[in-house]
């Protein structure tokens, strides 16, 4: 990957974010200052004003540093069987997340296979999995979670089965693609060979649909996460990332939110480039043409 | 009388579209010998590519008959009567050299063996050895074209069907595999049916000319070359194959309505 070129453009975006979001803190906290100087019966200074903005227990918008501190120590410092660690709170969710990835995949793919396969499921299944996707997770979550505890369900599975929900999504979609991406040739080629219908799925259509599944799949793994997230909100749990956010909106801990956010968006960023990672080398190993070479 | 590779008989082909039916083919009398090089020229929409379709089972006829070994193509198909040539050489991107033309004989259930010794000799075949490990990306486009035409020869079928196999390559290239293939064929004895837009091409592969004129897609000549089988390029200066040229010519232009 070409790194060169990108680190001032990039750097300049973070420092532009970065004096931007200061501002906000001193502008949004500072009602809060004010009135405490009124209550006390003291004016507040300028520069009293800024520092004290930027280091309140409980700010409006925390500032960059108060995150960063904090997520050092819940994250650096907690032991990670500690109930305060972002990382037993992150370890929880990546579980549900990866979970229902996997089943997520599982499923897209099967569901895809049948759909390029079968005409009738080509017709009757793909309305119901576009249908699936206009329900608000939110509202079907809880019901997802007190469906299956009443069968005897609880824990991990649940909080996948969400993520499952959103991410089988994007699989089917992209996988149907890829399984009807050969063209007519590359098919009628088959065709002459008097090839079985396996032997075409696993020598023409799965090899040519590589491309589109890792596409779909780093979109899945994202929303994965967002699943296994939202899971934990509605449905009280004590653990993961999504019972930091809401216990911390319970309490006005807005750093603590703020934390839970970040660990959240790492988390997806370092999902997403591990299943790039993955998407290069399975190319690279079908032979793809390196960026910029020419015959 | 021995017996025919291919056998038409009043055979048609009429495709529903939008626009009302299309007749590809209409009326079709034809056979091809064991061993003949049989090309086929017109127009687009005459009908010739959608002929080698029908003979591949690629294309089911409306009308007629048609026998491929003396069986119905799609008998022919299963017996893997045929190896087929497409205009684009479609080599599968993810696999080598090799293993694109080990394809068919993979589906077709061969010895490990027997695939890497056919392999081999189909490659030396069309002048690829060396170049089994490249992916088909590192390759030119005639050499993409001849390793196609190696996939179509690694298994035993008699009979190859190539639906303008050399359209997209420039003329250079194009002499050079139309030489190739002649070697090729004089080697191997297949019988060989040819599609092309080229009146030169069709004249100095072919025993056999197939002209045909569209709307509806039919035979308006049959030629049978008097070329001696040694053609060397410079077949192409004399006086011989010019007349032929000249009657092909002549059988496109008396095919062709042009105030359409």
């Amino acid at each position: 990957m070409d790194t060169k070129g990108k680190t001032i453009p990039v750097l300049t975006v973070i420092s532009v974010v970065v004096v931007i979001w200061y501002a906000c803190v001193v502008w949004m906290n500072a009602p809060f200052e004010y009135d405490k100087a009124e209550r006390a019966g003291t004016e507040i200074g300028f520069s009293q004003l800024v520092s004290n903005t930027m280091n309140q227990e409980r700010p409006v918008l925390p500032a960059a540093h108060q995150i960063a501190d904090e997520m050092y120590k819940t994250i650096v410092l907690k032991k990670i069987t500690s109930k305060r660690s972002l990382v037993y709170h992150g370890w929880i969710t990546l579980s549900a997340t990866l979970l229902g990835f996997a089943i997520g995949t599982v499923l897209g793919i099967l569901l895809a296979v049948g759909i390029v396969h079968n005409q009738a499921m080509d017709k009757s299944v793909m309305p119901w999995v576009i249908a699936s996707q206009t329900i608000p997770i939110l509202a079907i979550a809880p019901m997802i979670i007190v469906v299956l505890n009443a069968i005897g369900l609880s824990g991990l599975l649940p909080k996948a089965l969400i993520s499952t929900y959103l991410s089988f999504f994007p699989v089917v979609v992209g996988m149907v693609k890829g399984l009807r991406s050969p063209d007519r040739a590359q098919l009628d080629l088959m065709h002459t060979y008097s090839a079985s219908t396996a032997q075409t799925f696993w020598k023409l259509r799965w090899p040519s649909s590589m491309p589109y599944l890792f596409t779909s799949l780093k979109i899945a793994i994202a929303i994965s996460l967002v699943g296994a997230i939202v899971g934990e909100l509605p449905t009280g749990a004590v653990a993961g990332l999504g019972a930091r956010l809401l216990a911390g909106s319970y309490y006005g801990q807005t750093i603590q939110i703020w934390s839970a956010l970040f660990t959240a968006a790492i988390l997806a960023a370092a999902l997403v480039m591990i299943v790039g990672f993955a998407h290069s080398y399975v190319l690279k190993r079908m032979g793809q043409k390196p960026e910029g070479a020419t015959t | 009388m021995s017996q025919d590779v291919v056998s038409a008989n009043d055979l048609s082909l009429t495709f529903q579209t939008d626009d009302g039916p299309v007749h590809a083919l209409s009326g079709v009398d034809l056979s091809v010998g064991k061993g003949e090089f049989v090309s086929f020229i017109g127009p687009s929409g005459c009908g010739k590519t959608t002929f080698l379709r029908v003979i591949a089972d690629l294309e089911k006829p409306t009308g007629g008959e048609i026998r491929v070994n003396g069986v119905d193509p799609e008998t022919a198909r299963k017996a893997r009567a045929y190896g087929y040539v497409f205009q684009a050489a479609s080599l599968y991107p993810w696999r080598t050299i090799e293993r694109n033309v080990g394809l068919p004989l993979e589906i077709m259930g061969y010895s490990a063996d027997e695939t890497r010794q056919r392999i081999a000799r189909t490659l030396e075949l069309v002048n690829l050895t060396g170049f089994e490990k490249k992916y088909p990306w590192q390759l030119s486009g005639g050499m993409q074209q001849r390793a196609s035409i190696a996939r179509a020869l690694a298994f035993d079928a008699d009979l190859l069907l190539m639906d303008e196999p050399f359209g997209a390559l420039d003329e250079i290239v194009r002499d050079h595999l139309n030489e190739q293939l002649l070697k090729l064929w004089d080697k191997t004895n297949k019988t060989i049916c040819f599609v092309t837009h080229s009146i030169p091409e069709a004249v100095y592969l072919s025993t056999k000319i197939v002209v045909m004129s569209p709307r509806p897609g039919r035979v308006t000549d049959i030629i049978e070359s008097t070329l001696p089988k040694q053609r060397p390029l410079e077949i192409r200066e004399s006086d011989e194959f010019l007349k032929i040229a000249h009657r092909v010519r002549e059988g496109l232009r008396a095919g062709h309505s042009y105030d359409e």
